[in-house]
């Protein structure tokens, strides 16, 4: 892996131009986000694919549905599965080969957040309990990495989700034959949550970090937060890099999660679900 | 803590705020740099350390200070279902982490180009096992006499149902699904300033609670750093 050079004056200016002003050098406030757009369109052969873009950061998701047998613990449910591919066409840091760590916990974070919140009905896609169900992956693809990619990529693959189409099971020759043009994969709408992540860099905590903030944060700080009766209520955490958490540093992430949550998620909602 | 809910009571007789019982042991791996274990309850975890030694490939050297590198795993034993020897995205994500959460407190400064390798492995498995590998590979690292600006403590917290708990086993950790399910919290503090090193949270959980449940977590850690000084001064603690 080619590290990402930050030469030290770069890094002080970001660092006194934030302490000094609380703004960041592409002229946004420190909580202040990219704009959110969302693509529909990517790839009609599967039950969704989509591209999601915060400024240059851009990912691609797509949905797949595939026959499975079920895990011998849960003979009654389909079963889940999340990659993400952090190609080299997206960053000089990438490399071509197996998943490096990055992609690799980009991908169990994702995975965690929709598993464990029960987003997919997985009893919903057993066909035969003990023999058949429907496998559910959801491929992350990196195409530019401009900073930020973990909620880039975790608000593509619930997008991806919310848009994706039921396969069409031919039970006769025990095949997939496309997807249905109507229907939805069961989805429990009520815990959608997402995922915003807030890095320190000099003294101040900043959302939506650009590649340059990203490299030279201190240290950075996932919350995903779902809906409980109109208040956010938080559903995964995930640390990240080698710096702590002071108290205080805690209580203004915590409060601008709140209110970015607030005003983001009836966005959020309506690229999942549609109007 | 009263219970709120429909988790009124733990299966060991616990209080919802009281760790498994803990036993630290230093000087286990004689041919190490350093090594350690570290018990709560029914989960072991070691730790040992290597270095300062050189950085090999070169190229991932770097010429300011060492680095730290970590290595955990579950032996295939561990738990009941054997694991398949060899890394997964599982133990490749805990080790990043655990990494992170140390290199926080460890000062390599002093050794350029060289790495210091910390191996956690998990004997015997549940629940708390990153957290116990925390608390075993700090122990390891002061043990081997690297250099470390802070000690760190580790611990799960939680929320079962609507009952905040501390050290989560198990069963509450993954076969509790009644009520508001289980979510689960690996902390890990600073011994000094209460700095969070490492933080995860898989679950449901408000605001509110989640910043008890943070001072829950600075309490245990007070005590498991009470159970680690004394392993590092040969105290048995059995």
């Amino acid at each position: 892996m080619s590290k990402y050079v930050i030469p030290n004056l770069q890094r002080e200016k970001i660092e006194s131009y934030l302490n000094n002003t609380g703004m960041r050098l592409d002229g946004r406030k420190s909580d202040e986000y990219r704009e959110l757009v969302v693509e529909d369109g990517v790839s009609k052969n599967s039950a969704s694919a989509i591209r999601v873009k915060f400024g240059k950061t851009e990912v691609l998701a797509g949905v797949h549905l595939a026959l499975a047998t079920p895990y011998p613990d849960s003979p009654d449910a389909g079963t889940f599965m999340t990659s993400a591919e952090m190609h080299p066409m997206a960053s000089q840091q990438f490399e071509m080969g197996r998943p490096g760590i990055n992609a690799i916990e980009l991908a169990r974070v994702i995975d965690r957040g929709i598993r464990e919140s029960g987003f997919i009905d997985m009893k919903k896609l057993c066909i035969k309990k003990g023999e058949k169900v429907y496998q559910v992956f959801v491929d992350i693809f990196a195409i530019n990495d401009d900073g930020n990619i973990l909620d880039v990529a975790g608000l593509a693959a619930i997008i991806a989700l919310g848009r994706a189409r039921m396969p069409i099971y031919n039970e006769e020759e025990d095949k997939i034959d496309g997807y249905s043009e109507t229907e939805g994969i069961p989805l429990e709408k009520e815990v959608l949550s997402f995922s915003m992540t807030f890095h320190k860099v000099g003294n101040v905590i900043i959302a939506d970090v650009s590649k340059e903030e990203e490299v030279i944060s201190k240290f950075r700080l996932t919350v995903a937060m779902g809906d409980n009766d109109g208040k956010p209520r938080i559903t995964a955490m995930q640390k990240g890099k080698a710096g702590t958490i002071s108290t205080e540093d805690m209580e203004t992430i915590l409060n601008l999660a709140e209110s970015k949550w607030a005003k983001m998620f009836p966005k959020v909602k309506e690229y999942v679900f549609g109007k | 803590m009263v219970a709120k809910g429909i988790y009124t009571k733990r299966d060991d007789g616990r209080k919802f705020t009281e760790v498994r019982p803990m036993k630290a042991k230093v000087g286990i791996v004689p041919s190490a740099d350093g090594s350690a274990t570290f018990e709560t309850g029914k989960t072991k975890a070691i730790a040992v350390v290597r270095g300062p030694r050189t950085l090999h490939p070169q190229h991932l050297q770097n010429a300011q200070t060492g680095i730290l590198r970590v290595n955990y795993g579950m032996m295939p034993f561990s738990v009941e279902d054997r694991i398949r020897p060899g890394p997964n995205r599982r133990s490749e994500e805990i080790s990043k982490v655990t990494e992170w959460a140390l290199s926080s407190v460890v000062d390599l400064s002093g050794f350029p180009n060289t790495v210091v390798d910390v191996f956690v492995q998990i004997p015997q498995a549940d629940a708390g096992t990153r957290v116990a590998g925390i608390n075993a590979a700090a122990l390891a690292l002061a043990h081997a006499g690297i250099p470390m600006k802070e000690m760190v403590s580790a611990i799960g917290v939680g929320k079962i149902d609507k009952t905040l708990v501390v050290d989560l086993d198990k069963y509450e950790d993954s076969l509790f699904h009644d009520g508001e399910g289980s979510t689960d919290i690996p902390v890990v503090m600073t011994s000094r300033t209460k700095e969070i090193a490492l933080l995860q949270l898989d679950g449901k959980i408000s605001v509110d609670e989640f910043k008890q449940t943070i001072e829950m977590a600075k309490v245990a850690c007070d005590d498991i750093l009470k159970v680690q000084m004394d392993a590092l001064k040969g105290v048995a603690n059995e």
